[in-house]
């Protein structure tokens, strides 16, 4: 390894190099100063590197040598579905016909594109059970506002402005409660028992005339069923409130049930994670929301409808929630998504449910010996460990996930959901092998060894990585978030 | 059927049954109750196999118009702009595209350098000090900056020019509703904010000013004036601005924004027929800790290595929960990846050269159309975008153009309604003087 891998882009520079080759002006040039008042007229340029195509591929190929994704290996990290990313989905959504067509163009000239959408947010509905979908929110947040939004609109349209209460588990994603916040409700927590289940005696007790709604993940972030789903549904039902349901753990249950079939008003999902919109290493992702009859109304603005052969975006909507993102959603992610369902097709999205649920169920059966599993019914697309057993070691989960590392694994979700100490959350997905999971085993047995007979080599992991621990404290501490260009 | 992105086989999933203690996967899912289990198959398409779904998805593509084609004139918001190669191959490179948010540093590096180089681009581009990993897009992150204005000077009202996108502003009605905050739009006078109506409006418990610079006509506001209004108040100054006029343009931080905001669609990221895009966000230093969305910072190692990694985490939703700055998890890193090799390639002197070409191109389109006898709607100064009064409905007009092989501009009407018959013409640096001659012959004609 030499310096060059770590140096900054800018760190490269050099004055008079280029990278970038536009035509000649072919038009009569005419002075600036003349078109735009001096004020105006940037006086120094920005500090932006000047380096050649060559240097670019080079430092960008090193960064991504330093970055670990799914196709460089196991990526075990529950509640993110890190399944394998198709290839062809690339290709499809580079084709011209998607990628270089503009928001703006007429209708008649983008029936395909708009086609392409109507069949996703019909498959959508059919797959969640639900009666219309909006593709428009650009992520599962940004879904989940959207769909809160909603549920405040058809309480304010019944004169319920009283409900301003969203009740979450506590072993939600901190999400929930942060998309609730900005939708403008107060969130209230609902225990979980000792099952790692909502408690309904709990959920009696928090509902009452100023519930607005239930966010509810199921199988919930333990990896769990809420098996209680229906009396839960009525309690809450019969409270006068409405069921949300996160869409993140969806890859655990397509073709077995639908949130529509088990009460839910509401539906998000995650694109980017049951249906193989690439992470993108933190984006852009893509978060339709599907709901039932009686919240159509309020969908944002515009509904992509079916009119005569064609598709129009229909924008006459009086009581719509309004427009909660330019244009049509992140259409290059749905394109991928459409293209992933027509792959798979019904069976083949069944398959994808039922192996992930027992990739899961092996992974949590081979290492139950060896870790301490709070929750010990069958899983669906996760479980979630606990590290308590080594902690007594003095080997914290964040080392167990730091050795594995060395493994060449990315680790599993840790400390998530708070109420399992020590957490570590596994969801293998149905793409990895069970080559793959043997060895993920081997790997996790040999840590819980290594905390018990030589436990240092745990704590002071990762040793093989490109750098060691960082230090996050003076990250935070004293921030440097940007590099000052000389 | 098998799937090729299925590897189990009969005999894993026996082995694998055994190990669990289950005779059946359907035991798997017995905790579902029998009445709300699925019966019988979905109601969606049959699987196609990998030949037939590209020639499927490709017919689907092909009927549509695209700006690849035809020649594009449309902006108002989204532009066709050079796109190096290199951004392409960068982003195919999938170790960075099949990655999760980079929380484990020692293996995401690459990524959380990239974003740092990202940010630091931003804030050279727009004059600010620090900039955030990206937002969904230019009219999210408009309405995030309302509502951390509104958070940080505990006032409710939001005012908003109405040169600034229509969409933008629809949105940011959505998120000010979300949080009962009230949104007063200010008209314009010639195409641009009137300054009159802005100074009324503006008072003690404005809480910011929006603009966009250009604004959604192309023309550039006089920032200068209206930071004056702004601050006088004590509001907080919000400025919406298109990355790549940066190139040319005095950056909003050297005229007081307090955060800027806007898309870097410009850069290397493709129309896609309105996402993902990547949204951008900026602030000053006294904002920092207000920013909504991932920040990538710098730190050492064990061994004093320089490294990258997630920072300020406790703004965020998934530490703060209810009391977080904003609710956003994903944003368009891989988004802002491109961004970033594209501002690369460019670098300092393509930056400039290519928004100089566009203002160059724009005015000479100007020029041309106006000669024709076509009616320019206003004279001020402006980036690449500007407006010509037509002599029919624009709808009518583009298809006419359609059949020349271009792609028509913007139709004002839509939003406007005393710009009926109004075109929002973009003219980018990929529009050669032909093309743009030509759009003025057809123009001409109708």
């Amino acid at each position: 390894m030499n310096n060059h891998d770590t140096a900054l882009i800018f760190e490269l520079s050099k004055e008079g190099r280029v990278g970038y080759s536009l035509s000649g002006l072919d038009v009569p040039e005419v002075s600036l100063d003349s078109l735009i008042p001096s004020d105006y007229i940037r006086e120094e340029p920005a500090g932006l590197p000047e380096v050649s195509e060559l240097q670019i591929m080079r430092h960008y190929t090193a960064l991504s040598k330093r970055n670990h994704g799914v196709d460089s290996g196991f990526y075990p990290l529950g509640s993110c579905t890190m399944k394998y990313n198709p290839k062809i989905n690339e290709d499809v959504a580079r084709f011209p016909g998607f990628a270089q067509i503009h928001p703006l163009q007429n209708e008649e000239t983008v029936q395909g594109a708009m086609e392409m959408l109507y069949n996703l947010q019909t498959s959508l509905a059919e797959i969640t059970g639900m009666d219309e979908v909006t593709l428009q929110p650009a992520a599962g947040a940004h879904g989940e506002w959207t769909g809160l939004m909603m549920i405040r609109a058809y309480h304010e349209a019944n004169g319920d402005r009283h409900r301003t209460k969203v009740i979450v588990p506590d072993s939600a994603h901190g999400t929930n409660p942060a998309s609730a916040t900005v939708a403008g409700f107060d969130s209230i927590t609902v225990k979980s028992d000792e099952r790692g289940l909502v408690d309904l005696d709990d959920l009696r007790r928090v509902v009452g005339e100023d519930t607005a709604a239930l966010m509810l993940t199921n199988p919930n972030t333990l990896g769990l069923f809420e098996e209680n789903i229906l009396e839960m549904a009525a309690i809450v039902h019969e409270a006068g409130g409405k069921l949300y349901y996160d869409g993140a753990n969806m890859n655990a249950i397509m073709g077995y049930t639908r949130p529509g079939d088990m009460g839910f008003d509401v539906v998000h999902l995650n694109l980017h994670k049951t249906f193989t919109g690439p992470h993108g290493g933190g984006g852009p992702g893509s978060g339709p929301v599907g709901v039932k009859k009686d919240l159509i109304p309020f969908l944002p603005k515009p509904v992509l409808k079916k009119k005569g052969e064609g598709f129009t975006f229909e924008y006459d909507r009086p009581q719509s929630i309004g427009r909660v993102k330019p244009y049509y959603g992140n259409f290059g992610i749905n394109v991928r998504a459409y293209t992933y369902i027509r792959t798979m097709g019904p069976q083949g999205l069944k398959n994808v449910s039922e192996y992930a649920v027992l990739n899961a169920n092996y992974l949590m059966r081979r290492l139950e010996p060896h870790f301490d599993l709070p929750f010990t019914q069958h899983c669906k697309h996760e479980f979630v460990l606990s590290g308590r057993r080594q902690k007594k070691l003095g080997v914290r989960t964040l080392d167990m996930a730091k050795r594995l590392l060395d493994f060449g694994y990315h680790p599993p979700t840790i400390y998530f959901p708070l109420s399992v100490e020590e957490a570590i959350m596994i969801e293998p997905t149905e793409t990895e092998s069970k080559e793959t999971l043997d060895e993920f085993i081997d790997a996790m047995i040999q840590i819980a060894q290594e905390a018990e007979k030589s436990p240092e080599v745990v704590q002071e992991a990762p040793h093989s990585t490109v750098v060691k621990r960082l230090d996050e404290a003076m990250a935070a501490r004293k921030p440097v978030l940007r590099y000052v260009v000389k | 059927m098998t799937f090729r992105y299925l590897p189990m086989t009969e005999q894993d999933k026996k082995e694998m049954m055994e190990a669990v203690g289950i005779g059946s996967t359907e035991e798997l899912f017995k905790d579902i109750p029998e009445k709300v289990r699925f019966k019988g198959d979905l109601q969606i398409e049959e699987a196609l196999p990998e030949p037939e779904l590209v020639t499927y998805m490709s017919s689907l593509a092909q009927k549509n118009r695209n700006t690849k084609d035809f020649a594009s004139f449309l902006g108002a918001g989204v532009y066709d702009h050079y796109t190096p190669s290199i951004v392409n191959h960068v982003t195919l490179r999938s170790e960075f595209y099949t990655a999760y948010t980079p929380y484990q540093p020692e293996i995401s590096q690459g990524e959380l350098q990239a974003i740092f180089e990202f940010q630091t681009m931003i804030c050279e581009l727009t004059g600010m000090d620090v900039a955030n990993s990206s937002m969904y897009d230019g009219g999210t992150a408009l309405a995030e900056a309302a509502l951390l204005s509104a958070g940080q000077t505990k006032r409710k009202k939001i005012i908003v020019s109405k040169s600034v996108h229509p969409e933008s502003r629809a949105v940011l009605q959505t998120y000010a509703n979300g949080q009962f905050l009230e949104v007063v739009e200010v008209g314009t006078k010639d195409g641009l904010t009137d300054l009159d109506e802005l100074k009324t409006a503006v008072d003690g418990e404005t809480a910011c000013v929006l603009v966009q610079y250009p604004n959604f006509f192309g023309q550039v506001e006089s920032l200068k004036e209206i930071e004056e209004i702004v601050h006088n108040q004590k509001a907080m100054f919000v400025v919406s601005s298109n990355p790549l006029s940066l190139g040319v343009l005095t950056p909003p931080g050297k005229f007081g924004a307090d955060v800027v905001v806007g898309d870097a669609q410009v850069f290397g990221i493709p129309q896609g027929f309105g996402g993902p895009h990547c949204g951008y966000f900026a602030v000053t230093q006294k904002l920092m800790r207000k920013v909504p969305g991932r920040l990538v910072g710098q730190t050492v190692d064990e061994n004093g290595k320089r490294g990258f990694v997630l920072t300020l985490q406790a703004r965020e939703q998934h530490i703060r929960r209810d009391k977080a700055t904003s609710n956003i998890c994903s944003n368009q890193a891989l988004n802002a990846l491109a961004a970033s090799v594209a501002m690369t390639a460019l670098g300092k002197q393509g930056m400039k050269e290519i928004a100089v070409q566009n203002i160059q191109k724009a005015h000479y389109a100007k020029n041309v159309l106006a000669e024709k006898g076509l009616k320019i709607a206003y004279e001020a100064p402006f980036f690449n975008e500007f407006v010509v009064k037509l002599n029919g409905p624009v709808k009518e007009i583009n298809k006419k153009l359609l059949e020349n092989g271009m792609i028509g501009g913007y139709d004002l009407g839509r939003d406007y309604p005393e710009l009926k018959n109004h075109m929002l013409i973009a003219v980018t640096e990929l529009r050669t003087k032909a093309e743009i001659d030509k759009l003025a012959t057809v123009l001409e004609g109708l």
